[in-house]
């Protein structure tokens, strides 16, 4: 039935043994090389998940504050203008770069890839685990601009020159704008070590058998979205190098010439424009950064959970690997606004459209894996369809903004705000969310509360809609964004005020329903029902190993060998509705009989 | 964004040319017990170091394509004035050849086993190079004292930026090099010497050529070919 061709030969000088001696198994002997300065990439994983989810909570945080603001303005004396400013500023860059990238590359590359590809660890482990010590460095600066002379930057998350070092602004003249950027640049050093060893252990370190083809889905995205933020990401390091040198230095690579208080600036003669370029050139690519991870994770999920295998696999492949490539030649629709040629407009316009077409494919494929499916509606089953249908609607309200016609009158206003909460906010959040309570037993060898997870999943699904749908609506009357409050415009009604504070109400419940998945986490470590070795029934390599959770080495003295690819379930004939990838299946004389 | 998107069209084209390599047509669903090349993982027969480099070396090289391209959208503006190039910077690039061909020999050397002359070409680089390193010090005050400051003229502050960047890279350089170079009296393992050696030269020759790239446009002598693109994609 099978076509056996021996795998086990050592050919290639470069691959790693497959099987090694116990002695060569490093298991380290102390609390500090176990647990602090671990080279564990597992261990590694769960400190890089604990660094970004606790930033994320005071990011939680300040996003209550926004909407207390928003919702109820005037009523909360601490929330000044400049605070406005400073908590939308800090809740942006840290959601975005120091909370999701952190979490799925950092977090999830680090635990998933060498599990998923057979591979003992990274290839380079204290370049791995330098990476989380930087990070964490750049997460440290990061909250000392909290308590910095002047208070964080309040530049807004695109820290846009002239106006993000201007003395109007706050954290402007003073230290929140040079901790923000010296904290981008160490986060970016400390991405690049992390990142070298999720491109490298994927091309070097996959175990024998395990071609890029039948890697999961969810190793392709990791592995795209990093090498696109190591390409990606030196465009913030340039501006954030360019920008440090207007603020410290005086050059003039932003700043154009300036009056400021009816004094005349020694800047002159520096692009705005120049700073848009760099940082989109890194912005737009870091959406997918985020998404790519996202869409492979979710694609495991659905196949795992609907007990069917992917629909479309190699054109999944494809599809990540074309969206990777074509979001480097969209980033100027962030700046139809800024002014621009109308045919530059009109390229870009184009290229946005364009990459939408692989983006459908996907979404299209998991609606076809789902499709008469046998569909386990788990708890990170329900975040997978959660994600979907937001990601959907997020996807279609950015088309109506990918055109310059529709894009330049909604541009200040909620409505993006809305859009990109639903398309980069929400919905990744969902499958990190799924994606948690998924490899939850696989990290501590305990399942989650299984109720605990339904209420969190129905409150932050439904309070999600209740919070940006009527956003949208906001951002159409024409409500602006970056205001901290609306004043006596004439189209700002009494009922949109309502609206306004019905958006934050359902915003604090949801941010809430966070606290009780926090809860779950720790209470499932000591309660959770035990969970064995592979609780799902899945096919790919992490759920075969021999312990649970996974020790050093992860598969003891001997690699897995590789069979198949990763999404062998309900196979006619099969034993099992799930054939895992290291199962030779049946020899040529079981399957004659 | 000519000089990145120039650099990404390379970039992609050599991961365009090795994906097609990669059976991105087979029928992973059809092909159970099928492990491919043995022995099976189809990975590049290198080892992961070297991998690894080439990897940062797209890194480092994207980083000076932004660089390169921030500069010429920020000659466009009408108060860029050029600065003439200090004399100093064509010795520095001659001693920055001299320690890339240094290295170069160092590698040889270490592939015929020949330890004395290893640790000698190993030497000869980390000489070269602290006085290309010490010789871009005396070009920034060459400019300095011919009255170009950073907050005057923005072709002095991409001179100072550029040449700051490369240096520090090369002093990240050097460290690895000291190291291996310590090996080379210490150790007797060859295979470790001979890796550490070749991934030396490798990123030396590199970095050379991002130095001759660096001059070529601090030169001027790419405004032609930067015209002539910008004219094709008004991409700045």
């Amino acid at each position: 039935m099978v076509n056996m061709v021996d795998a086990s030969p050592q050919v290639a000088e470069n691959i790693s043994a497959a099987e090694v001696p116990e002695v060569e198994l490093y298991h380290p002997k102390s609390y500090w090389t176990k647990y602090i300065f671990s080279q564990d990439a597992k261990v590694i994983a769960i400190q890089y998940s604990g660094t970004a989810i606790a930033i994320g909570l005071v990011a939680l945080v300040l996003s209550w504050l926004i909407r207390l603001q928003l919702g109820f303005p005037g009523t909360f004396d601490f929330i000044t203008p400049e605070a406005y400013y400073q908590f939308i500023t800090m809740h942006g860059m840290i959601m975005v770069v120091y909370l999701l990238t952190a979490l799925f590359l950092g977090g999830f590359g680090n635990y998933l890839i060498p599990l998923m590809v057979g591979a003992r660890d990274m290839v380079f482990p204290y370049a791995n685990m330098l990476s989380f010590w930087i990070y964490l460095l750049a997460v440290l600066v990061l909250v000392v601009s909290f308590f910095a002379p002047g208070g964080p930057t309040g530049a807004g998350w695109t820290l846009y020159p002239p106006q993000a070092i201007m003395s109007g602004t706050p954290g402007g003249q003073q230290m929140g704008i040079i901790l923000m950027l010296v904290s981008l640049i160490l986060f970016i050093i400390g991405f690049t070590m992390g990142g070298l060893n999720y491109v490298v252990t994927v091309l070097q370190g996959r175990t024998r058998g395990m071609t890029l083809m039948r890697m999961p889905l969810t190793v392709w995205g990791i592995f795209t979205a990093t090498v696109m933020a190591l390409l990606a990401f030196p465009a913030l390091i340039v501006a954030a190098v360019m920008m440090l040198f207007d603020r410290l230095l005086s050059t003039s690579f932003f700043m154009p010439a300036l009056v400021e208080f009816g004094e005349q600036l020694e800047y002159g003669g520096g692009s705005p424009i120049l700073f848009q370029h760099l940082f989109w050139f890194f912005g737009h690519p870091e959406v997918y950064i985020v998404a790519l991870p996202a869409f492979g994770i979710v694609s495991d999920l659905i196949s795992t959970h609907a007990r069917k295998n992917i629909f479309g696999y190699r054109m999944m492949v494809w599809a990540i690997v074309g969206i990777g490539a074509m979001s480097f030649i969209v980033w100027a629709h962030h700046m139809y606004v800024s002014g621009m040629d109308p045919y530059f407009g009109f390229f870009f316009a184009t290229t946005t459209l364009i990459i939408a077409v692989p983006t459908a494919i996907k979404v299209y494929n998991w609606v076809l894996t789902l499709w008469r499916g046998d569909i386990h509606l788990n708890v990170p089953m329900l975040f997978a369809i959660g994600f979907i249908v937001t990601f959907v609607n997020g996807g279609l309200t950015g088309l109506f903004l990918g055109n310059v016609v529709v894009d330049v009158p909604l541009s200040d206003t909620m409505f993006v705000v809305a859009h990109f909460h639903m398309v980069m906010g929400v919905a990744p959040i969902m499958v990190i969310m799924g994606a948690i309570y998924h490899w939850y037993p696989k990290v501590t060898g305990r399942m989650t509360i299984d109720w605990m997870g339904r209420f969190h999943f129905w409150v932050t699904f439904v309070g999600s809609y209740l919070i940006f749908f009527p956003m949208h609506y906001v951002g159409l009357v024409g409500v602006p964004r970056r205001y901290p409050e609306l004043g006596d415009a004439t189209f700002v009604t009494d009922s949109l005020h309502t609206l306004n504070a019905f958006i934050s109400v359902a915003a604090l419940i949801v941010g809430f329903a966070q606290l009780v998945f926090l809860f779950n986490l720790f209470w499932s470590l000591r309660h959770g029902k035990e969970a064995g070795g592979n609780p799902w029934r899945a096919t790919t390599l992490e759920w075969q190993t021999s312990e649970t959770p996974p020790i050093h080495g992860n598969f003891g003295k001997e690699l897995p060998i590789v069979y198949r690819w990763s999404y062998d379930y309900s196979v006619p004939g099969a034993p099992e509705d799930f054939i895992a990838q290291n199962d030779p299946g049946p020899t040529k004389e079981e399957a004659a009989r | 964004m000519i000089a990145v998107l120039i650099f990404l069209a390379i970039v992609f084209s050599i991961g365009g040319w090795w994906l097609s390599r990669q059976r991105l047509m087979s029928k992973p669903w059809l092909e159970p017990g099928f492990a491919g090349v043995a022995p099976g993982t189809e990975a590049i027969n290198l080892p992961a170091n070297k991998v690894g480099l080439g990897v940062f070396l797209a890194v480092v090289g994207a980083l000076f394509a932004l660089f390169i391209s921030a500069y010429f959208m920020r000659t466009e503006l009408p108060d860029w004035r050029n600065i003439p190039m200090p004399r100093i910077i064509w010795l520095n690039t001659g001693l920055l050849v001299l320690a890339s061909a240094a290295l170069h020999c160092a590698v040889v050397a270490v592939r015929a086993k020949q330890l004395r002359a290893l640790k000698l070409d190993l030497l000869a680089c980390i000489a070269t190079t602290l006085m290309f390193l010490f010789g871009q010090g005396m070009a920034w005050e060459t400019l300095t004292a011919e009255g170009y400051f950073a907050t005057s003229s923005p072709a002095y502050s991409f001179f100072l930026m550029l040449t700051g960047v490369h240096g520090i890279h090369i002093i990240g350089g050097l460290f690895v090099l000291t190291r291996t170079t310590r090996h080379a009296w210490t150790q007797t393992n060859n295979a470790a010497l001979r890796a550490s050696t070749e991934l030396c030269a490798t990123y030396w020759h590199f970095m050379l050529l991002v130095w001759c790239v660096v001059v070529v446009v601090l030169a001027g002598w790419a405004n032609d070919f930067v015209d002539i693109c910008r004219q094709l994609l008004p991409l700045g």
